[in-house]
């Protein structure tokens, strides 16, 4: 029995999530973080009042002891429009970044691995896809297939691909010629083997922190389409709704403005401070490029 | 650098290219007549034979492409639906009302990085340097129109200090109109910029010539401010070129907060009523300005730095 006093050996995302704990800054993004994630996936159960409910007796109100936040032109509770919300900018947030996540990391390693003719074609793509700015491009889209949260989704997967799958292609130029490669190499390793076993471990790291700092700007963006009436379809609550109504009636309900964008702003700040920290623990190098 | 430059060129040329394809077969992968989608409900027999005929639809995908090409080579990008107005003309009457609060943005936003970030290196580690760290973070993380909308109920709605919406009449009014949307546009960038001036400043600080001026013995605030900065902002010349895209962006909200006239405003109104003509002729426009921005940028960084001139 003697193995159970020898300490278990810390798992490398223990270490990681250590690491960002002890910078104050990350500290408060994992809390921030968490905090945002737990009561989004909590939000049916937080909520005092049912978000869409409307209660046009209680409209307009100012913050109270029953409804903290206040109530909108309908009547429905802020604070629980705001929970979920939250629910709704992460359900935008997260499949769109990994979905580009995905896709970036696959088309880059191609770019950096396969032929030269390949990689320009695919270098030219990605130069093309980011001389569209974003908000622009998502305006076009918009315009072309009609609002929605699929929409949405697209906009920021088809906008941040080139991202990821520039700094995926940069690193595996840089592995394609080590050592460890050209043994799997002259062993006979297939290309996806080599690519998907050896390669990807040395990239996903970078990649992961590259997420973590580009979730704020999904969720702006969702917010920010949102707000313009281009977004998530009312009666979903949204941040960017609560800002669209807010701004609407801005000299009679001022709290659905606050309401709606201090979130947003915590937001952010949560995932910067988590992704700085983040990238401090995995890539030290990468600091003296921003 | 001639070469170089040439060669930047054609790149921004092909990017170009390929920008208006990909326009071109994102207007035609969308289901239905396209001359349905663009005019809507208001489409009569004229305006949709009228339309047919414009953008060649009766003819094989690659003339329409071709046809497509030979439209914007000589600035036709089509013409608006309901004022029969050429598309390039009206986009580039609101094209100024955007630059002008574009620069506005750019100015002051710099001119405070730099002073932050020039004032944080040459004080390293210190509380103002760690103040800056932090606030640099912070401010960079605001999104453009939540800053806006809450400056607006801030100082335009709840303490009156400044006009909530329109662009005003004469200089000082005009300007009086851009303090709030240029800080909201401006706000992430003193961070950014503070960061990357700290960051370059502390290279430069270390390097040769500098320790010959303290040799010396000339007086520090000197050295700072006026040797070393003057290499220090390089960087930030790049990074506003580049960044031409994420200003276009934000200026797309804060003309929409303020209630200003510009492209934003132009192309948000055009998605309204439907009007798609204007809609692609802005994305287009804003997106050869963001092209050209970069290309130009990378020149200014190429003609100071040669070590640039090698890459790419």
């Amino acid at each position: 029995m003697t193995d159970a006093t020898i300490e278990k050996p810390r798992s490398e995302l223990g270490i990681i999530l250590t690491g960002v704990a002890r910078n104050p800054l990350g500290l408060m993004g994992l809390i921030i973080v968490g905090a945002i994630v737990f009561s989004a996936i909590f939000a049916a159960w937080i909520v005092p009042y049912d978000p869409i409910a409307m209660n046009i007796q209680d409209r307009m109100q100012g913050p109270s002891a029953s409804h903290w936040l206040g109530t909108d032109q309908l009547g429905r509770d802020t604070l629980s429009r705001v929970i979920m919300g939250g629910q709704v900018a992460l359900k935008v947030a997260l499949p769109a970044v990994f979905g580009a996540m995905v896709i970036g990391l696959t088309l880059g390693m191609i770019a950096g691995y396969g032929p030269k003719w390949l990689d320009n074609m695919l270098m030219l793509l990605f130069d093309t896809i980011r001389s569209f700015p974003t908000v622009m491009f998502a305006l076009a889209v918009v315009a072309l297939v009609g609002p929605s949260l699929q929409t949405v989704v697209f906009v920021v997967m088809a906008t941040s691909i080139p991202t990821y799958g520039r700094v995926a292609r940069t690193q595996t130029l840089t592995l394609r010629n080590s050592e460890f490669i050209l043994a799997e190499r002259s062993m006979g390793a297939s290309m996806a083997r080599i690519l998907g076993v050896h390669m990807l471990p040395n990239i996903i790291g970078v990649l992961a922190v590259l997420a973590a700092m580009d979730i704020p700007t999904v969720i702006a963006l969702e917010a920010g389409l949102s707000f313009l009436g281009l977004g998530v379809k009312p009666p979903t609550p949204s941040w960017g709704a609560l800002l669209k109504d807010g701004y609407a009636l801005i000299r009679q309900t001022p709290w659905l403005v606050v309401g709606g964008g201090l979130p947003i702003i915590i937001a952010t700040l949560g995932f910067t401070f988590l992704g700085e920290s983040l990238r401090d623990v995995v890539d030290p190098k990468l600091r003296k490029n921003r | 650098m001639l070469s170089f430059a040439l060669r930047r060129f054609a790149l921004a040329a092909l990017i170009l290219l390929v920008a208006v394809t990909l326009m071109f077969l994102m207007i035609r992968a969308v289901p239905g007549d396209p001359v349905q989608i663009m005019l809507g409900p208001r489409a009569t027999p004229e305006l949709q034979a009228r339309l047919t005929a414009e953008l060649a639809l009766d003819q094989p995908i690659w003339r329409q492409l071709v046809i497509f090409y030979g439209n914007m080579l000589q600035g036709d990008l089509g013409t608006d639906v309901f004022s029969g107005r050429s598309v390039t003309q009206i986009v580039f009457q609101q094209l100024p009302f955007t630059l002008e609060l574009i620069f506005a943005s750019i100015i002051w936003s710099a001119a405070l990085g730099i002073l932050l970030g020039a004032y944080a290196a040459a004080h390293p580690n210190t509380v103002i340097d760690r103040t800056v760290a932090v606030l640099s973070v912070s401010f960079v993380a605001a999104p453009a129109f939540v800053v806006a909308l809450l400056s607006l109920l801030l100082f335009a709605v709840h303490l009156q200090w400044f006009p909530a919406i329109g662009v005003g009449d004469g200089f000082w009014d005009r300007l009086d109109h851009l303090v709030l949307p240029a800080f909201a546009i401006g706000l992430s960038w003193v961070g950014y910029i503070a960061r990357l001036v700290r960051a370059s400043m502390l290279e430069v600080l270390g390097e040769n010539h500098i320790r010959t001026a303290r040799a010396f013995g000339l007086a520090e605030r000197r050295i700072v401010m006026v040797y070393a900065l003057r290499i220090a902002i390089l960087p930030v010349v790049t990074v506003i070129g580049v960044g031409m895209g994420f200003l276009l962006s934000a200026a797309v909200f804060a003309e929409i907060v303020f209630a200003r006239p510009g492209l934003g405003k132009l192309v948000i109104d055009s998605i309204t009523t439907r009007n798609y003509p204007i809609v692609m002729g802005s994305v287009l426009i804003s997106t050869g300005l963001f092209v050209v921005s970069t290309a130009l940028a990378d020149l200014i960084n190429a003609w100071l730095d040669p070590r640039a001139r090698t890459s790419t």
